[in-house]
């Protein structure tokens, strides 16, 4: 007869319930009771979201780039920001401002960025943290190396990184979690589970009943949470993250949540995917849920939140100005293609540049 | 016969391979409901089925490696890779199977399988959207890759690559996916692969192009004819294998060649192309063999991009210098 040599479980964590309240008969982290630092993760949040939809109107009117919209995950983004610290090191795919934010990386780099202009990846306040990364889970690995890197350093800091639903199909993602396990990395990958890859829905990835089971069959605790509870996102992320700073090795949790917005500003979601799916989804979205309940337990009111909104509003389109100006009154010139290419320029690429130099008048004469 | 755009070509060979091949699979990421994030597979999984035109997973080393086990065992896969920069994890599968299967099992196993992937930049995309990575494809043994310029080529040739029995590359220009509208008769007949197309007779210069840069090498002839330069031009159309007969052929009247590409100057195919006229068309050339090409730099976002790709008036210049020599 057989007998069992390996069985699992994979834990569900969610403290808010999607109206906002408490769901008790469970023990509740300290968190939950913590205003003060809800509202300091809340007003992440709203600030996430308003930036959000103003790189969606710059789009729409022809002044951004194509624009991959973070909206419905401010819960699960914040919450990634606000655990980790500021030597620790994030590699991001390409929507999490809100992880971005919390980091130091300013609305006018992101803007920069999907606005075509290569210095919106020269993140001056988010020094060691790695650029987008738009090859589908390749980021994964490079926190794999960086955990790596702090480790045989002997440096008390963590790599984190997200991967979406898709993402979680690709090898990267399931090297990456093997080689937590074999180096016992500092590592805690994210799977920002938002049900859609572009129109492929999560039920085409796979079967298995979760992503974070993945982290298991590697050997990793792994664990699933609401993405759209701030405390339960916050939570795990805290816990994961500490425990790989204390040398017990990397974590994975998958955060459920869902892409409210098209995949991208070149998207469009309506052709694969029905709208009573998104109406639900915004009955269970994260800002009113944190909202709700911060009202309910008298840390915030009315007035606060269309002050803060007004403060947002403003800090974004301050953002947008500058954006624009920059773009427009300092472009880049078309050498710097050339100028960080090596440390120092290669003489072949030194007669390009002065090539480009001449031409770049006839840059849009096509 | 309606007058279709160049990425319409592409889905009207798709859909007649589907239809006269029970054999061929399209597979790829948002191929089937969402047809294509350019469309190019638009209404094939309604048509065909979900058993014929099939939603991946995400993983671009799952669909190479399953296409080459899927060409191996019978099947026609024509695998779509969402865009160029995420064909390079597909590279291992290319290079280490699908070009070698015939050869390492002596004619045993074959791979008849097609990869089709958007190529090239200038629609404002966003990084790693905008590369030209032909020249890699090139380098490899026992692929062939194609890359047409106009509807009715896309048609023509991507027929006769899915009905080749051997892998082919197959690189789709999307700057100029709707860039013209052609008459194409939907007739089934394929192009031949492995030969260039003469576009334009002339006897003064021979321009060599392929891919989107028709379209600013046409601009170039037209200033050119403008001044009195007969402008022979050549689309190359199969990079691998290169047709180089043809090219010999009209150098051998024009004496002047100016090579165009998109891609990095570095190991690009245009440097092959110059090679093969040093080498069997030397006597005929009346002065040095010229390559207007993108920089070897990292193809820059959206707002350089044209500074990055050769404009007309760099190609046109090219062609001055050329024609200077006596
Ligand atoms: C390797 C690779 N393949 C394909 C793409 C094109 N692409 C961009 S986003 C995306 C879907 C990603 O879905 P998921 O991982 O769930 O992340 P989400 O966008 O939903 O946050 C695809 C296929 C890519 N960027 N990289
Ligand atoms: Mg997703």
């Amino acid at each position: 007869m057989a007998r069992t040599v390996a069985a699992f479980k994979v834990d569900y964590f969610q403290f808010l319930n999607p109206d906002g309240q408490l769901i008790e008969g469970q023990q509740l982290p300290a968190l939950a009771r913590d205003f003060e630092r809800l509202v300091t993760m809340y007003r992440q949040m709203v600030r996430t979201r308003v930036f959000d939809k103003k790189a969606i109107a710059l789009q729409r009117t022809g002044k951004l780039g194509t624009y991959a919209s973070c909206l419905g995950h401010e819960a699960s983004h914040v919450a990634i920001g606000s655990a980790m610290r500021p030597e620790d090191c994030f590699a991001p795919m390409y929507r999490e401002y809100g992880v971005q934010f919390c980091r130091g990386v300013t609305l006018t780099d992101v803007l920069l960025y999907w606005g075509g202009d290569e210095r919106g990846s020269d993140y001056a306040h988010a020094p060691h943290d790695f650029a987008w990364s738009v090859p589908i889970a390749t980021q994964c690995l490079h926190a794999a190396g960086a955990a790596l890197a702090y480790k045989l350093r002997n440096e008390p800091r963590v790599a984190v990184s997200v991967v979406g639903d898709g993402g979680s199909s690709k090898g990267d993602f399931l090297e990456a979690i093997n080689a937590g396990s074999a180096w016992k990395l500092p590592l805690v990958l994210v799977i920002v589970n938002n049900q859609w890859a572009i129109s492929v829905p999560r039920s085409r990835q796979n079967t298995a009943a979760t992503l974070a089971q993945k982290g298991i069959a590697g050997g990793l605790p792994s664990i699933q949470v609401d993405g759209n509870d701030l405390i339960a996102c916050l939570w795990a992320m805290e816990k994961a993250i500490e425990a790989a700073r204390k040398g017990h090795g990397s974590f994975v949790v998958e955060m459920l949540t869902y892409r409210i917005s098209d995949h991208t500003t070149a998207d469009d979601a309506r052709r694969y995917r029905p709208n009573e799916e998104v109406e639900e989804a915004w009955a269970k979205e994260p800002v009113a849920r944190l909202r709700s309940y911060l009202m309910d337990q008298g840390a915030w009111d009315e007035g606060q939140e269309q002050a803060l909104l007004a403060e947002c509003t403003a800090e974004v389109q301050q953002a947008a100005d500058e954006y624009l100006d920059i773009v427009t009154n300092d472009p880049q010139p078309v050498t710097t293609m050339f100028d960080f290419m090596f440390a120092e320029l290669p003489h072949d690429l030194a007669e390009q540049r002065a090539q480009a130099e001449h031409y770049q008048d006839t840059g849009g004469q096509h | 016969m309606a007058a279709i755009t160049l990425i319409e070509g592409v889905t009207l060979a798709l859909a007649r391979a589907l239809e006269e091949d029970p054999g061929v699979i399209v597979l790829g990421e948002d191929v089937g409901v969402n047809g294509g994030v350019f469309r190019a597979t638009a209404g094939l999984q309604q048509r065909f089925g979900e058993q014929r035109v099939l939603d991946t997973p995400l993983a671009e080393v799952m669909i190479a490696g399953m296409s080459v086990g899927m060409a191996a065992q019978g099947l026609k896969p024509v695998a779509e890779a969402q865009f160029c920069g995420f064909t390079m994890p597909m590279v291992d599968h290319l290079m280490c199977h699908a070009g070698r299967m015939r050869n390492r099992t002596r004619g045993r196993l074959s791979c008849p399988m097609v990869l089709r992937f958007p190529t090239g930049g200038g629609i404002h995309a966003p990084e790693h959207h905008s590369e030209s990575p032909e020249a890699l494809f090139a380098h490899m043994p026992g692929i062939r890759v194609v890359m047409p310029s106009s509807p009715g080529r896309a048609y023509g040739l991507l027929l006769a690559a899915i009905r080749d029995p051997d892998p082919v590359v197959f690189m789709e220009p999307k700057r100029i996916y709707r860039w013209q509208k052609e008459e194409v008769e939907d007739n089934g007949e394929e192009l031949p692969l492995d030969v260039c197309f003469t576009l334009r007779d002339g006897s003064d210069i021979t321009l060599v192009t392929w891919g989107a840069m028709i379209k600013e090498t046409l601009q170039a002839a037209d200033q050119l004819e403008s001044e009195g330069v007969s402008v022979e031009l050549i689309d190359v159309a199969t990079l691998s294998p290169l047709d180089m007969e043809t090219i010999l052929e009209s150098v051998s009247r024009t004496g002047r060649c100016v090579i165009i590409q998109e891609a990095p100057r570095h190991c690009g195919v245009a440097g092959e192309i110059a090679a093969g006229l040093a080498d069997a068309g030397i006597w005929n050339l009346l002065a040095p063999v010229k390559r207007v090409c993108g920089y070897d730099t990292v193809m820059p976002l959206y707002r350089n991009e044209l500074n990055y790709m050769p404009s007309v008036r760099r190609i046109v210049d090219a062609a001055h210098q050329v024609l200077e020599v006596s």
